[in-house]
């Protein structure tokens, strides 16, 4: 193990104000939309109406003949050279990878599905010609239901693939050799819990809309766009287009948020691409927010059965999972795989011996799955820490101390679970005791008794979550062996300029995230410069040639060490100059507080800034020295970083309304050593708000037919801040073995912990009422006729609704 | 999304909006704070020919006693029916259901007229002009009338405004000596009621004499609970009453299913919100 090596400066874990707030604040930016280029035409695109159905006729003439439309087309048109919508990781040999062009050309398999483009010299001029298109549709059977579609005789939505099943996908620790058996675990448990909970479709709500500027006329073919992949997008524009990549430029200017949702390749983009290469000239395509929610991916959308099985003392001895993970009518970039990054996660922070996943994904008439923060491990530790508080109550046991039995301690790391992860560092105990003091869990219990005393129509209820996740994605190697379609690697440049200061190239993309600052720090405290002295550049693919750019809570776990070693090598690369200007042995000189000096001989010496004018006059340099002091480095980790922690809600249940109200939350979180500790807890509060809105508010809704009810914000209720309570947060701090900044990535951590611990605390609220769940989300509704249910005696081992 | 082409009117006067309304002929629509009407347009649910924007006429806006009334100018922002001093000593339920509206930057455009206008029985004021038994004035091409809120609401997103008519103010009985309240129960706190209850009640010593209920998104129009009103006359004030005044609450009424709430819920809530706005209005 390798011990972190303590290199605290000044820079890091200061809190610092973000460098990018003000122009991201003010809009005074690039975002896509501000992109006006000229000759540029705005795309319009027709959307399927049907859910399911095959075009029979398809006529843009109408819009053409109408004053500022320059062009129209049809899927049709442009068949042969669209190119088809990649999926890059197929998570078994035989995953179902069916035909999925950027325009429908046949057939459309969920409502909002692009049929036909219009190009227009104006916006508004293409949003009127799009009604003139004409295209009629043959309806087809539509199937919804996942359970519907796999069973015999259903309606495929892929009729050549011959089923509805994209893959099933197991891992069995007894057959890996992880773990044992837990068909073996559960024929000896003392007890067995079966549940089954719902993780409902939610659709990401960034701010910025996706947008698209493509650009055609210059020596490459540059695309702006509002996404979190720009390497990565330019990569599979080249492989699925033909175009050659070196042709290619992509830019993700500002973009305005993502949580996953961005974390993808669209037809949007590749149907401006088509029709910038088509027109040969410049394209915008900036959606509404209503395509957003009919057509960016979905996120979620799982059945998930477990069967945990225990001892009397609580002791948890096996984990069987049997999922169902709606896929929507298309694999976006990794639909697939979303379902395995929970696969790992089943265990949670604890020593399950025997585990067992499997995974079916389902093709129905739907917007396609991916991404969506958290991806996969908001939906394990749900069911995982809902589970737990299930045992308790069936145990009859505290829910913290039926955790404390089953945990990994402290001092059993590195410890590889059944699942075959080796997590490298944790302190579940100092967490939880950290955020039960906070709480006042013992007080919030007393209170809890008397409120069931008096039969108070607001009962009070106590969610525990206690979680791990595996972030940092990802070693190389593993997403070989999990058949991903790319590495997992970072990278980052630092360029020293004449005057001393310092530009670093990050290959991570942010996209609200404040890595300019973050990484600001970082570089300040390695090469000893000022903060202001650092300029952060990313997103463009020709000055951050290389990269995997922004998700999975990766940048500053992955990035942040590439970081690290590319300013170590400016500082070795440079010490032979210095050593050259004082006259000395390098052997003798050490770099201390941005300083070369010669050790043990405290006073001046030669900074950076120094060696940096040097290099550039170049007129006196050490012999067999290159006259560069810039550097590249490129990191792939060997494991992941794990980050956990405890979290704690409260909420007041009216049990005459249904109403849930938080009272009050606490996330104690342990994300090893902090950069900066006000964007860690912007993370954490954006994190937990997130998940409160998956527990309580949000649900994307489809009728029977697939047309999506929930299309505007108006139905589909994102919470806003006066929904939301005050979080107290706080953390430990178990620094990362083998990075050298003991970091462990943030981003989605309150998004995973948050969610089990409202719902925990909801069903809490009402066991004694004969409760035993109430399905996401919690609305006021579900929750009073859970309590309604219960109180018929119609409730059968839970309400389900 | 944008909005089909139409044709925009700024006129600075009741007479000279009516002009344009009739000029603009039938699928000339009014323009208010167009919180409704906009959403509209940009979903091009609704594709009027013609906007009259009443923005600019000035004597729609603003509060004024009136003796036993207070009468507010159909164009008066939210955000300005809030701050009213009037309003605030003398019709304390519409300041206090109007703080429900939406959000702020939804008060500052959206006016007092336009929510009644548009006539969404999920909409606040509808059911707290019906509370008070408000009276609507009404310019028109044939002069002006008065419509009691008993026959303003005609049904689902329709007043009984003809398309040549505008809503110039409405007139609100002060009711000293009145306990009010308004209970709104939503998903979010943006979001629209998904049911509301609007209640004014008068009591002399221990005994109520007078209570006017009325039901936000409970059917089609803003509705009045009658019966719930008549179990309260003589009633004496206390829990016991409330409650059992409350269950007629969603006696005849025809609330809708939809993805926010079943029927069966709103009924329910429907119950237990008037009670809980009878026992605040009565100050027990």
């Amino acid at each position: 193990m390798t011990v972190t090596e303590d290199r605290s400066g000044a820079e890091v874990g200061r809190e610092r104000l973000r460098k990018e707030d003000a122009r991201l604040i003010t809009g005074r930016t690039m975002w896509t939309e501000n992109i006006s280029l000229p000759g540029m035409l705005h795309l319009g695109i027709l959307r399927s109406p049907m859910a399911h159905a095959r075009i029979t006729h398809v006529d843009v003439g109408p819009a053409l003949e109408m004053s500022g439309v320059v062009e129209a087309f049809s899927g049709r048109d442009i068949a042969d050279m669209q190119g088809a919508m990649p999926c890059v990781w197929p998570v078994t040999e035989d995953t179902v990878l069916p035909d999925y062009p950027p325009l429908a050309v046949d057939e459309v398999r969920h409502t909002g599905e692009p049929v036909a483009v219009v190009a227009a010299r104006d916006h508004a001029t293409a949003m009127d010609a799009l009604e003139a298109i004409e295209i009629d549709y043959e309806p087809l059977p539509v199937v919804l239901d996942m359970e519907e579609a796999l069973a015999d005789g259903a309606p495929l939505v892929h009729a050549d693939t011959g089923t509805n099943k994209c893959y099933t996908w197991v891992l069995d620790s007894a057959e890996a050799g992880t773990g044992d058996d837990v068909a073996q675990a559960e024929a000896d448990a003392e007890i067995v819990i079966n549940r089954r909970y719902i993780q409902q479709r939610l659709i990401p709500a960034f701010m910025e809309p996706r947008s698209v500027v493509v650009d055609p006329t210059g020596e490459q073919i540059t695309m702006w766009s509002a996404t979190q992949v720009p390497h990565i997008l330019r990569l599979l524009l080249a492989m699925s287009t033909g175009v050659p990549e070196q042709k290619i430029r992509v830019i993700a200017p500002d973009v305005g948020g993502g949580f996953g949702g961005k974390l993808q390749v669209t037809p949007e983009e590749f149907i401006a691409f088509a029709a910038a290469r088509r027109f040969g000239r410049p394209v915008k395509y900036v959606e509404s927010r209503s395509e957003t929610m009919l057509s960016g991916h979905h996120g979620r959308d799982q059945i998930q059965d477990v069967t945990l099985c225990a001892r009397r003392d609580g002791t948890v001895t096996g984990i069987s999972v049997k999922l169902l993970a709606n896929m929507g009518a298309y694999l976006g970039i990794i639909t697939p795989g979303i379902p395995i990054l929970g696969a790992f996660m089943y265990g949670g922070i604890y020593k399950f011996p025997a585990y067992r996943f499997e995974c079916s994904g389902v093709f129905t008439n739907t917007t396609k799955t991916d991404a969506y923060r958290g991806a996969g491990r908001p939906e394990a530790t749900f069911a995982l820490e809902r589970a737990m508080d299930d045992l308790a109550d069936e145990l009859g046991m505290d829910a913290m101390e039926v955790r404390r039995r089953s945990w990994i301690n402290h001092d059993e790391f590195p410890y590889t679970t059944s699942a075959g992860l080796t997590y490298d560092s944790g302190n579940y105990e100092a967490a939880t005791e950290k955020a039960m003091e906070l709480f006042g869990y013992n007080e919030l219990r007393r209170e809890q008794a008397s409120r069931r005393e008096s039969g108070d129509p607001v009962q009070l209820g106590i969610g525990i979550s206690t979680y791990t996740e595996m972030c940092g994605l990802a070693p190389s190697r593993i997403l070989g062996q999990l058949r991903y379609g790319a590495g997992g690697w970072e990278t980052a440049s630092v360029r020293m300029l004449p005057t001393g200061k310092v530009e670093v190239i990050t290959g991570t993309s942010p996209h609200g995230q404040g890595h300019e600052t973050a990484w600001s720090q970082i570089a300040a405290d390695r090469l000893g410069v000022p903060f202001d002295d650092v300029e952060v550049l990313h997103g463009d693919t020709r000055t951050s040639h290389k990269g995997l750019d922004t998700y999975g809570s990766r940048s500053l776990a992955v990035g942040g060490i590439a970081l690290v070693n590319a300013c170590q090598k400016v500082v070795d690369k440079a010490k032979p100059i210095a050593a050259h200007l004082l006259e000395c042995d390098p052997a003798d000189l050490e770099f201390v507080d941005g300083q070369y000096r010669v050790k043990g001989t405290p006073g001046a010496g030669k900074t950076l800034a120094d060696c940096a004018l040097a290099v550039f006059t170049s007129h006196d340099m050490p012999d067999g020295v290159e006259s560069s002091l810039d550097a590249d480095a490129t990191f792939d980790p060997e494991n992941f970083s794990y980050p956990h922690g405890t979290h704690l809600c409260a909420t007041e249940v009216d049990t005459e309304t249904g109403r849930v109200t938080i009272r009050s939350y606490v996330a104690v979180d342990d994300v090893g050593r902090v950069v900066n500790p006000m964007i860690v807890e912007g993370q954490v509060h954006g994190g937990v708000a997130q998940g409160i809105a998956q527990a309580l508010f949000e649900e994307a809704v489809y009728d029977a037919d697939g047309n999506l009810l929930t299309g505007t914000f108006v139905d589909y209720t994102i919470p806003s801040s006066a929904d939301l309570p005050d979080i107290v947060t706080d953390r430990t701090e178990t620094p990362a073995p083998g990075h050298p900044l003991g970091s462990k990535g943030v981003g989605e951590a309150g998004t995973i912990a948050s969610t089990p611990a409202v719902v925990n605390s909801v069903v809490d609220a009402l066991r004694h009422l004969g409760v035993s769940d109430v399905r996401m989300p919690c609305t006021p509704e579900r929750v009073w006729q859970a309590i309604r249910s219960a109180q018929d005696g119609a409730q059968e081992g839970g309400a389900r609704l | 999304m944008i909005p089909t082409a139409f044709d925009y009117s700024r006129p600075t006067g009741v007479d000279e909006a009516v002009h344009a309304l009739t000029d603009g002929g039938e699928d000339a629509k009014v323009l208010a704070g167009g919180q409704s009407l906009i959403p509209m347009l940009r979903l091009r649910f609704a594709a009027p020919s013609m906007l009259v924007d009443l923005g600019s006429v000035d004597e729609m806006r603003g509060v004024r006693d009136d003796g036993d009334a207070l009468v507010i100018g159909a164009m008066t922002t939210h955000a300005e029916v809030l701050d009213d001093p009037l309003i605030r000593a003398q019709a304390p339920l519409i300041a206090q259901a109007t703080a429900t509206v939406a959000d702020r930057q939804v008060r500052h455009m959206g006016t007092f007229g336009g929510s009644l206008a548009h006539a969404d029985p999920a909409g606040d004021m509808p059911s707290v002009a019906t509370a008070l038994d408000a009276t609507f004035e009404i310019a028109g091409p044939s002069g002006r009338r008065s419509v009691p809120a008993s026959e303003f609401f005609v049904d689902y997103l329709t007043s009984a405004l003809e398309p040549d008519e505008i809503l110039v103010s409405v007139r609100v009985p002060k009711l000293a000596g009145w306990g009010t309240h308004y209970e709104k129960f939503n998903r979010v706190a943006q979001a629209w009621a998904l049911v509301g209850v609007a209640v004014a009640i008068r009591r002399s010593n221990g005994t109520i004499d007078e209570a006017r209920v009325a039901l936000t998104n409970m059917s089609s129009t803003p509705v009045r609970a009658h019966g719930v009103e008549e179990a309260l006359v003589g009633a004496p004030a206390t829990d016991e009453s409330m409650a059992a005044a409350g269950q007629h609450a969603a006696e005849g009424t025809e609330p809708t299913s939809d993805v926010s709430a079943s029927a069966d819920y709103r009924t329910h809530l429907a119950t237990v919100l008037t009670r809980r706005a009878l026992g605040t209005a009565a100050g027990i």
